[in-house]
């Protein structure tokens, strides 16, 4: 468990972005984003395709830093810290490789590398040396597997392809490679949307574990899925976010038209 | 752009036929109080009959509305405005069928009456009727057109239904006291008035309804109670 886990439960939002915006090229993708993401919380991006919630999403660890021609500018907070520095392509803010490490991501498809389970679950853990000897790199290994919901399902074949797995267990070794790292935060890009109902079930159920010790926000197609999973939504529309609120109120009684039409399917 | 229609058309045509069956369900009812009003002023019993054997015709609406937003919710998991059209839906629909055999009930007790002479507390009682029947109408109005400030207005006016309802209740106490022959008439009367009463209620659960179905917030205060027939003579109207 991370530290920050440990500490106890303040009002502060774990992560605070302001006036965000991203360029690709001379395109402006994101048009000055402000969003508060509460701590111990999943917080669901919504939004028709281009809308700009996983650019949002990426600007949270700076996978956009990886992209030619991406630009961000604004502030993004975490605990406070600035994610971005003053420096040329954000430098002077936290390291990129440690932000990665305190804020993981898990991607759309299930991309393990094409190592065995367990050396997929340590490969964080080694390159940031975070055990001390084989046995401490088992248990990491072990807890970061039982925290996923996988432990039972692959503790007799831990030295097979990760590969070889079902889809959602593909996905589920893939957050338990992001949880072997002690994240604070976990970015999920529409975690669900290659799986069937049963894996989709359980990865929402481990959603629920999860936030307990961790932040959560997700980008998700599935309305009903940020219905179900989370506790704030944001209702993102061409590159602005256009609503923000508890999800009860946003699925209930959302106060922007623009928010009722596209979850009432009204949108066209 | 949004538009006023779903991207999946037949959902649309689900919720009109919900919209369609409330607002047929709204005329019945709204058709039922009134006969049973008519049949009890004009001392009709043909009429009053009729009123008894239509009540089965709301029950019907009802099953048909219940049916449907089971349907709607299972299969088209309705959010935002269309959630608070089903959930009021399901809602209004009770209180009209309620309201429907509130009206034939009194018509029922219209029968007895019409066997005995005329006493005069009738008078109060008509009126007290054509006020629910105005605010019936202007309720039903409101949810079906979607008007939140009408409703509210419906809604503040049940203190009328409920004044009334006190003093007609001092007048027929009054009215059985002095001649005791007009008990039974009175009794049904008191009875009657009680339907009416809670007709009224019934009304004003329907405005809060369509404030929520429009707003999509609850309505939390207290209305005022103004009938205070239960605190009189020590004896209990029902």
């Amino acid at each position: 468990m991370s530290e920050a886990a440990l500490e106890p439960q303040t009002d502060a939002p774990k992560m605070v972005a302001r006036d965000v915006r991203v360029h690709y090229g001379t395109k402006l993708a994101l048009k000055g984003i402000d969003l508060e993401i509460p701590a111990g919380q999943v917080t669901a991006l919504i939004g028709p395709s281009g809308c700009g919630k996983s650019t949002f999403l990426r600007c949270l660890n700076r996978m956009n830093d990886t992209i030619v021609g991406a630009s961000v500018t604004g502030t993004v907070t975490l605990d406070g810290e600035p994610v971005y520095g003053p420096l040329k392509g954000g430098m002077g803010g936290i390291d990129p490789v440690l932000l990665r490490m305190r804020v993981g991501i898990v991607f759309q498809k299930p991309n393990p590398f094409p190592k065995t389970i367990y050396d997929n679950v340590a490969f964080g853990p080694r390159i940031h040396t975070l055990f001390t000897d084989k046995p401490d790199l088992d248990r990491i290994v072990e807890t970061a597997l039982e925290k996923a919901g996988l432990w039972n399902e692959v503790k007799d074949r831990l030295h097979e392809m990760g590969t070889g797995l079902s889809g959602g267990q593909q996905q589920r070794l893939c957050i338990a490679r992001a949880i072997a790292v002690n994240p604070e935060v976990i970015l999920m890009d529409e975690p669900c949307s290659a799986l069937d109902p049963i894996a989709t079930g359980k990865i929402e159920e481990l959603m629920d574990e999860l936030r307990e010790t961790y932040t959560l926000v997700i980008v998700t197609h599935s309305m009903q899925q940020a219905a179900r999973v989370s506790q704030q939504t944001a209702f993102f529309h061409l590159g602005e976010m256009i609503e923000v609120g508890e999800t009860a109120q946003i699925f209930t009684a959302p106060s922007h038209q623009l928010t009722q039409g596209y979850i009432t399917g009204r949108f066209g | 752009m949004i538009g006023a229609n779903h991207i999946v058309k037949s959902y649309d045509d689900e919720l009109k036929k919900l919209h369609d069956a409330l607002a047929r369900m709204s005329g019945l009812a709204e058709v039922q109080l009134r006969s049973a009003m008519e049949a009890l002023d004009k001392r009709d019993s043909d009429l009053a009959s009729r009123v008894m054997n239509d009540d089965g015709k709301v029950d019907e609406c009802e099953h048909f509305v219940n049916e449907q937003t089971v349907r709607l919710l299972a299969l088209r998991a309705p959010v935002a405005d269309d959630l608070r059209m089903v959930i009021a839906s399901l809602k209004v629909a009770a209180d009209l069928e309620r309201i429907a055999d509130h009206a034939a009930n009194a018509a029922k007790r219209s029968l007895v009456l019409n066997q005995m002479p005329q006493v005069s507390p009738m008078r109060s009682l008509v009126r007290m009727g054509k006020l629910v029947q105005t605010l019936l109408a202007e309720v039903l109005g409101a949810f079906l057109s979607h008007d939140a400030e009408r409703a509210l207005a419906v809604r503040s006016r049940d203190q009328e239904v409920d004044d009334l309802y006190s003093s007609l209740f001092r007048e027929i106490l009054t009215y059985m006291m002095e001649d005791p022959r007009t008990i039974t008439s009175c009794s049904h009367l008191m009875f009657i008035a009680k339907n009416i009463e809670r007709i009224g209620d019934h009304a004003t659960n329907i405005a809060e309804m369509t404030y929520f179905r429009v707003t999509g917030r609850s309505l939390n205060d207290q209305r005022p109670k103004r009938d205070t027939s239960a605190f009189e003579g020590g004896v209990l109207p029902e």
